[in-house]
């Protein structure tokens, strides 16, 4: 037999199976149109920081800081939205102001991302450690700047971000869609995507044939950082709030669906559709399952079985490929 | 002097001296016994987990499921307690905490070998599981009330000393349990071929199962004595705080990763020592408590922490390198 059942295939499998699975359960409101459009709300803010994570996972690498990046831009632009926009006012010098604030905000998460390459890249610091510091060092200061508490209370326009729709189609999603769009044209046309696929396969070859592994190491992790930065944005959106550990949970649903969407969590393997389907299947149990009033606690647990069940599959698929050759 | 000076611990040591010297400095107060005796029963349930992490780091993996599997054994005991309270003794608390603890390891452990899936990916799942499947169950509700015998337990002192205002203080019974659990630990590791073995599976998988180690063996007891540690973790949660509370432990899995690794432990495995491990505790116990003493708001604590991890493993990186390069001038000549 030479059917060769790749990673993809045994995704978009599982998808259809829960897909089917959820349909028949919940009945014909799964496939409203409110359900889909809800879910297109719920997936861009976990969508966006998994696409950060997954280019550093390629690259062998982890990004911990992913989440308090996101915050600590969320709130830094939330601070400056706050000083210096008055809630009521509006007109273009509004939008200006806006646009200043935002472009802030992701400078921000870039020099974290520059941070966290230089400790990784240059520092040779294992990237688990490194970013596991600046994670901390993040998380501490968006607490001093907000004593913990929540930041709330700016002009409504940023809200654009979060919770209008264009043709039925939400903001956000769409800027997911352009990210995701982004990072498949970064990971598959261009020499700077086949370097980090390269880094991560095998650093050591990389280096000998004449790749400077130290500035793809610190590009990856400004993307990282920008990534962030464009979720934290949503965030502070779709909250009309900012805080030092929103999303926390996210950090380890971000790891969960690269892995699942087939990322090696030794590097160099792992598609953009990959993640993409594995960032269906989580939206589709999570929507799922509060339809079907099952307590959200049920569909975390049902996710990390998944992703048990997909890795066991793909170690058995492997196994009995390789016997054969 | 130059082994002293190559090793990790020495580092720690120093700065644990100096810190402590500009603490005590600032606020006399910090040196003073019961202030050591308060920040040992403070940081006791944070030096239990570590000492299994340590283990598992040692041996090449990580677990992020300890605190869920912590949970987990801390309600399941809690529920034990206000039901049957009365018949209950401590001894059978602290074995059932263990066994749940250690099976649920036991789970980590044949998913990670069994199907060769990164330690740090099948924890994440199981992690989620766990404590999704705990939630569920119980609601997330606090359980409170539990019997006398247990809450006095929790109050005993090994001896009872008076400070000069009055108030008694004195080895709080949770750092005794500490610290059995440190010298069984620093046995294993130090003492058995088991320990010896973890270590060389640590270093390099594949040489430790040619030269004959029972990998499989190793991994399911890495991954049990972390739940195990774990479950008696959870109970000692329940005597700190006198209730059950399932929202408390799970989120703070990297505060004690980081202090394994301050502690000079390696995350690719066959590197790191009980000492170190203690010695990062105490570091971070002692940054935590001199800044509260000195009224400096906790919120500083993580950005300090972050940046002892940094220096820490910058440091380690930079004297392993500069070896290394040294080796290779030396095979040059």
């Amino acid at each position: 037999m030479s059917l060769k059942l790749s990673h993809l295939s045994v995704l978009l499998i599982v998808m259809v199976v829960i897909f089917l699975g959820l349909w028949a359960l919940c009945g014909n409101v799964f496939i409203g149109i409110e359900n889909i459009q809800s879910m297109a709300f719920q997936i861009p803010e976990l969508g966006i920081l998994s696409l950060g994570m997954m280019i550093v996972m390629l690259t062998g690498g982890i990004n911990l800081s992913l989440i308090a990046t996101s915050n600590l831009s969320g709130i830094i632009l939330g601070l400056l939205l706050k000083q210096f926009i008055n809630p009521e006012s509006t007109g273009l010098g509004v939008v200006v102001i806006i646009a200043l604030a935002i472009m802030v905000g992701q400078l921000i998460a870039i020099s974290i991302g520059f941070f966290n390459g230089m400790l990784v890249a240059v520092l040779d610091i294992s990237p688990i450690l490194a970013t596991l510091g600046t994670m901390m060092i993040i998380r501490g200061t968006s607490l001093v700047l907000t004593n913990g508490d929540v930041i709330s209370g700016f002009t409504s326009a940023m809200q654009v971000f979060g919770i209008s729709d264009f043709l039925g189609i939400p903001t956000p999603f769409i800027i997911f869609l352009i990210c995701t769009l982004i990072m498949g044209i970064i990971l598959n046309q261009t020499t700077f995507g086949l370097k980090v696929y390269l880094i991560g396969s095998n650093p050591l070859a990389c280096f000998f044939s004449g790749i400077k592994n130290q500035s793809v190491l610190l590009r990856t992790y400004i993307i990282s950082g920008i990534y962030s930065g464009i979720a934290g944005l949503i965030m502070l959106s779709r909250f009309n709030s900012a805080k030092a550990n929103y999303g926390d949970s996210y950090l380890l649903l971000t790891i969960l669906a690269s892995v699942m969407g087939g990322v090696s969590a030794t590097g160099g393997f792992g598609k953009v559709s990959g993640l993409l389907i594995s960032l269906i299947i989580l939206q589709m149990i999570s929507s799922g399952f509060n339809l079907l009033g099952i307590s959200s606690y049920l569909s975390l647990v049902f996710s990390g079985i998944i992703l048990i069940l997909v890795m066991i599959i793909r170690y058995t698929v492997d196994k009995l490929q390789s016997r054969k050759i | 002097m130059k082994r002293i000076l190559d090793r990790h611990e020495i580092y720690v040591l120093i700065a644990i001296i100096v810190f402590s010297s500009l603490f005590s400095i600032i606020n006399p107060r910090f040196l003073s016994l019961e202030n050591f005796f308060d920040l040992l029963k403070g940081y006791s349930l944070m030096g239990i987990f570590t000492l299994g992490m340590l283990i598992v780091i040692v041996s090449g993996g990580i677990d992020l499921s300890f605190t869920a599997i912590a949970t987990i054994c801390g309600y399941v005991n809690a529920l034990l307690l206000i039901s049957y309270g009365e018949e209950l003794n401590l001894f059978i608390i602290f074995l059932i905490a263990a066994g749940i603890g250690a099976a649920l390891g036991m789970v980590n452990a044949v998913i990670i070998h069994k199907f060769d899936i990164a330690p740090i990916i099948s924890t994440i799942a199981t992690s989620n599981i766990f404590f999704g499947l705990l939630m569920f169950i119980s609601g997330g509700k606090w359980l409170q009330g539990f019997p006398l015998w247990f809450e006095d337990f929790a109050k005993i002192k090994m001896q009872t000393l008076y400070s000069p205002e009055g108030t008694p203080y004195g080895l709080s019974i949770v750092s005794v349990i500490f610290l059995m659990l440190l010298v069984i630990t620093a046995l294993i590791l130090k003492y058995t071929t088991l320990g010896r073995s973890i270590y060389a599976m640590g270093g390099d998988k594949i040489s430790a199962k040619r030269a004959g180690i029972n990998v499989f063996g190793i991994h399911v007891f890495v991954y049990s004595f972390m739940g195990l540690v774990a479950g008696i973790g959870g109970v000692v949660q329940l005597l700190l705080v006198n209730a059950s509370a399932p929202n408390s432990l799970v989120g703070k899995e990297l505060d004690v990763i980081a202090a394994v690794v301050i502690g000079g432990a390696n995350l690719a495995g066959g590197v790191g020592t009980i000492l170190g491990t203690l010695l990062g505790v105490i570091l971070i116990a002692i940054m935590g408590n001199g800044l509260t003493l000195m009224r400096v708001p906790s919120i500083y604590i993580n950005i300090i922490i972050g940046f002892l991890i940094l220096i820490s493993i910058g440091a380690s990186t930079y004297r392993r390198k500069k070896t290394k390069r040294q080796r290779i001038i030396t095979e040059n000549n």
